[in-house]
């Protein structure tokens, strides 16, 4: 029998049906067709389905989609606002901080996440946070500096 | 068309726009394969086999057919034989007696993950259910992982009655080695004579992966009439094309491959794997089959590049010239032949200018799953002996490292040992800027050691065609064929904004599907915007001269009294000043009144490639306690030719040296005694994130191809050639002590410091 789960994606109220072991992840991709979270190894290594639940940064391939009932997900089709772009996706183009760009929602996801905790993050902790995003393209280097440039403009500076 | 570069002074060309697929891709709109769903699909899923090596004695699939929500099982006995011969597939050669073995086992299973059944089912926990329902007999054979023990006399057999290819007289009794090549310039005895100083050394690599954070992934629908639709992740779907049609029978044109974004290939998606399974399974059912990869299945059974065995003899006089080189390569193929062991072969000493060269090659099965091609396909394993070796000759002379690579470098008439003779290349310039970068002067701290190495890559062309639209408002629609892994469409549309001299934001470019566009050879060989760009040029060319012709039409005078000139078509000689001159929009405009659509089509086989030389500076770090070493800066310098759009060339220059880095530090495939992998994850198998790496300096050294209108080389590979020696030598000068076997992961490293300081 599945489930009936009632959850906020992206601020609307949504409604899906899953099975038990169905992951958020699947959920997000299956049942809602929010195909934005990627999957890269369905094991939590690698970052690419990073998703917020209730503010706090996961990945979606770890949490079952039952587990979300009346939670809040953020995911990255809720990141632009209207036809503005977040400043991080903004600064993602303007870097070229994209090859392929599959890791590129959960690096935003994630890095919003960051900068909503610390606006003010050095080159180290901004690795150390986006340590669990694998990246294969790009060697990370234009990413650090996309983030950094894009929390130096939202801190005004 | 092909014209030696006046001025690299352009107006687009150079510039960083952001890329025409940017905002799809930073908003989570870009569909890649995983990402395409098709009403009424079915989940495919794939049983594979437990074992490395054993044969089949029989598949039952009875109990899986019985099961509600299976819809379909395709086995061995869905695919017809081919027979054993090399055939061309693009620029390719391929034995689909091995293609089709690869994709689906026949007699045998040949390594832990091959594909031995795949089902359809209405979901995918009735799919995961229905492999579990087959019964597969096996009688297991032993087997072998190793590549210098599937070359002893009493190795297990992977390939029944294989007879090794390129020896005389041909061998009576069969072996693991498919193939030995050999390349010889000079005569290296002679060579070897005339040194003051010989070093030999053997190295070992291992296995490592493409590591593309996208699994494989497609939907295939096959109609009742036969047609059939593939959406795939792909460097080639015309490459795609072919092969799912020769191994199903079928028309090339009732298949219609669209290649979907793709999450990164490094040459890994160059090749088949679920795509005939899903077609066949569709073409059972006429239901849409949708298939993915899990992580597990990626690392089990889809390439990997070689591991290899390889030993490297060189002779130097005292004052720095090399009189000798001689190495012996012997790579893993998988379980089938096909290792990039000749192209290993041809770069191993293509840096220098030598006059006695010799290069030996071995093209060894076993049993692991078939590599495929990996960035660079063979050159990094080749270059990072040759390159340590050659960093060990500098410390022994007493010499600086890149002194002595300049005075032996590779230049302009230069004839490589594999060949043919170099045109304008950019080794002499590459180790000039590595010398006077801030890098090279920097002074280091405790625990650390510099090294640097040099890397060379080919450049390939090929079959490639490119559609340009000029649309009634004057914008440029422009498809393309070679699918776009970082910035392809980008670099496309400048140089058709460059040569049309309308702004970039005008052309609108697209990777087109194979029944919507001629013939395009994969994106592999660094080959995409040297290729797809010069056919672009060619179609905008196209629309210049058709533009011209219709104002002619319009002004009532000849064809050649006409010009284009900065984005103008104006009237010349008698004619001049006569008529209003009219842009690409005003002909845009009237072209339904004076012949019909303006179409400009680039379909050529693209001449005129040029390799790519690099230098990297490294500098690492070791923890004595532990042995881990830690880069921390890392700098390199590559000829391009020309920079299209140099944020992109940066980060192909970038991305390289990481996974170099990977591949020098931590990455390897790792068998127990059983012959299965134990690092089948991304949690066991690390690549590096983003707190393992320092900024990757990059330095554009610009020698223009004068063979490609903006100067273009291909330079997406040569990045991952020089960073294992790079690594090795500020390894050597970190620790004290030289290694010879990668990766350099600390375990092995702290053995080498402790054995280092008993002795």
């Amino acid at each position: 029998m599945k489930h009936h789960v009632t959850t906020t994606v992206n601020g609307d109220e949504v409604e899906f049906l899953c099975e038990t072991e169905q992951t958020l992840l699947d959920c997000l991709r299956d049942e809602l067709e929010l195909t934005g979270t990627k999957e890269g190894c369905g094991s939590g290594d690698c970052g690419a389905c990073s998703v917020l639940l209730d503010g706090r940064l996961v990945c979606s391939c770890l949490v079952l989609g039952v587990e979300t009932n009346g939670k809040k997900i953020e995911t990255i089709e809720g990141m632009a606002t209207g036809d503005k772009l977040h400043p991080l996706q903004r600064k993602f183009l303007e870097h070229a901080a994209l090859q392929c760009g599959i890791c590129t929602p959960g690096v935003l996801v994630a890095a919003k996440s960051l900068l909503e905790k610390n606006p003010n993050p050095t080159e180290t902790e901004v690795r150390y946070w986006l340590a669990g995003n694998l990246c294969r393209c790009t060697g990370y280097d234009k990413i650090i500096r996309a983030v950094m440039d894009a929390a130096a403009e939202m801190r005004g500076a | 068309m092909q014209e030696r570069v006046k001025s690299p002074k352009f107006d687009v060309v150079g510039t960083r726009p952001v890329r025409p697929d940017g905002a799809d891709k930073v908003t989570g709109r870009a569909k890649y394969g995983a990402d395409h769903n098709v009403a009424g699909q079915l989940v495919g899923k794939v049983l594979r086999s437990p074992h490395p090596h054993a044969r089949i004695k029989s598949i039952d699939t009875s109990a899986a057919l019985a099961m509600t929500g299976v819809k379909a099982v395709v086995t061995r006995d869905d695919f017809k034989d081919q027979s054993s011969e090399f055939v061309p597939a693009g620029e390719m050669l391929v034995n689909y007696r091995d293609v089709v073995r690869n994709v689906m086992a026949r007699e045998k299973v040949l390594f832990e993950g091959h594909p031995v059944a795949a089902v359809a089912a209405t979901s995918e926990s009735v799919a995961r259910a229905a492999l579990r329902a087959i019964k597969v007999e096996y009688e297991i054979l032993p087997h072998v992982i190793d590549v210098v023990e599937a070359m002893k006399p009493d190795a297990p057999i992977v390939e029944d009655g294989m007879i090794t290819v390129g020896v005389t007289p041909p061998p009576t009794k069969p072996s693991n080695v498919a193939k030995r090549v050999e390349f010889v310039l000079g005569d290296i005895e002679k060579g070897f004579k005339e040194a003051d100083l010989v070093i030999e050394r053997e190295f070992n690599t291992k296995p490592v992966h493409q590591g593309y954070i996208e699994p494989h992934a497609c939907v295939a629908s096959v109609s009742e009439d036969g047609t059939a639709e593939l959406w795939t992740t792909t460097q080639g779907h015309w490459i795609a094309r072919a092969h799912c049609a020769r191994l199903l029978g079928w028309d090339m044109t009732k298949l219609r491959v669209t290649s979907s974004e793709i999450g990164g290939g490094f040459g890994g998606k160059t090749v088949v794997y679920l795509e005939p399974l899903a077609l066949a399974l569709s073409a059972k059912t006429h239901r849409p089959v949708k298939m993915a990869m899990t992580r597990e299945e990626v690392f089990k059974a889809s390439g990997p590049t070689s591991g290899a065995n390889v030993w490297v003899k060189m002779g130097v006089k005292k004052d720095g010239t090399i009189t000798a080189g001689e190495a012996v390569l012997k790579y893993q193929a998988g379980c089938f032949q096909g290792s990039p062991v000749q192209p290993g072969c041809m770069c191993a000493f293509a840096p220098y200018d030598l006059a006695n060269v010799k290069v030996v090659g071995f093209d060894v099965l076993s049993n692991r799953p078939k590599v495929a091609a990996y960035r660079a396909p063979g050159g990094p394993i080749s270059e990072y002996a040759v390159e340590s070796v050659v960093d060990e000759i500098a410390e022994k002379l007493g010499m600086c490292p890149i002194e002595l690579r300049l005075k032996n470098a590779a230049k302009e008439g230069t004839k490589a040992a594999y060949g043919p003779k170099f045109g304008p290349v950019g080794m002499v310039e590459c180790l000039e800027a590595a010398k006077g970068s801030p890098h090279w002067k920097a002074p280091l701290g405790k625990n650390q050691g510099r090294g640097i190495a040099a890397g060379f890559w080919f450049n390939i062309g090929g079959e490639t065609t490119v559609n340009l639209q000029l649309n009634e408002d004057g914008t440029l629609t422009l498809m393309a064929g070679t699918p776009d892994i970082g910035g392809l469409r980008a670099s496309l549309a400048m140089m058709a904004a460059e040569e049309l001299k309308i702004p970039y934001e005008k052309v609108r470019p697209i990777i087109a599907d194979t029944s919507s566009l001629g013939y395009n050879f994969v994106t592999g060989g660094s080959r995409s915007t040297f290729s797809s760009g010069l056919a672009t040029v060619e179609a905008a060319r196209s629309i210049i001269k058709q533009a011209c012709g219709r104002a002619a039409k319009l002004w009532e005078i000849p064809e050649d009294a006409v010009t284009w000139e900065s984005g103008e078509i104006k009237p010349a000689g008698d004619n001049a000043g006569k008529f209003k001159p009219m842009t690409l929009t005003d002909i845009a405009k009237v072209a339904g009144k004076t012949g019909g659509s303006i179409v400009g089509v680039g379909a050529i086989s693209a001449q005129g490639a040029a390799p790519s030389f690099g230098v990297h500076i490294a500098d690492s770090e070791v923890d004595p306690d532990t042995g881990k070493l830690t880069i921390t800066r890392y700098t390199v310098i590559q000829d391009a030719g020309i920079a299209i759009h140099p944020a992109y060339v940066e980060g192909q220059y970038q991305g390289g040296a990481a996974q170099g880095i990977g591949w020098a530090l931590n990455e390897e495939y790792i068998y127990g005694d059983d012959g299965k992998l134990q690092n089948a994850g991304f949690l066991d198998y690390r690549i590096p994130v983003a707190s393992d790496l320092p900024m990757i300096e990059t330095i554009i050294v610009e020698v223009p191809n004068p063979r490609h209108p903006y100067g273009v080389r291909g330079i997406g590979e040569t990045a991952i050639v020089p960073p294992m020696a790079a690594i090795n030598a500020s390894a050597a000068r970190a620790t004290g002590v030289r290694m010879f076997e990668l990766p350099l992961s600390p375990p092995k490293v702290l053995k080498a410091m402790k054995a280092a300081k008993k002795a």
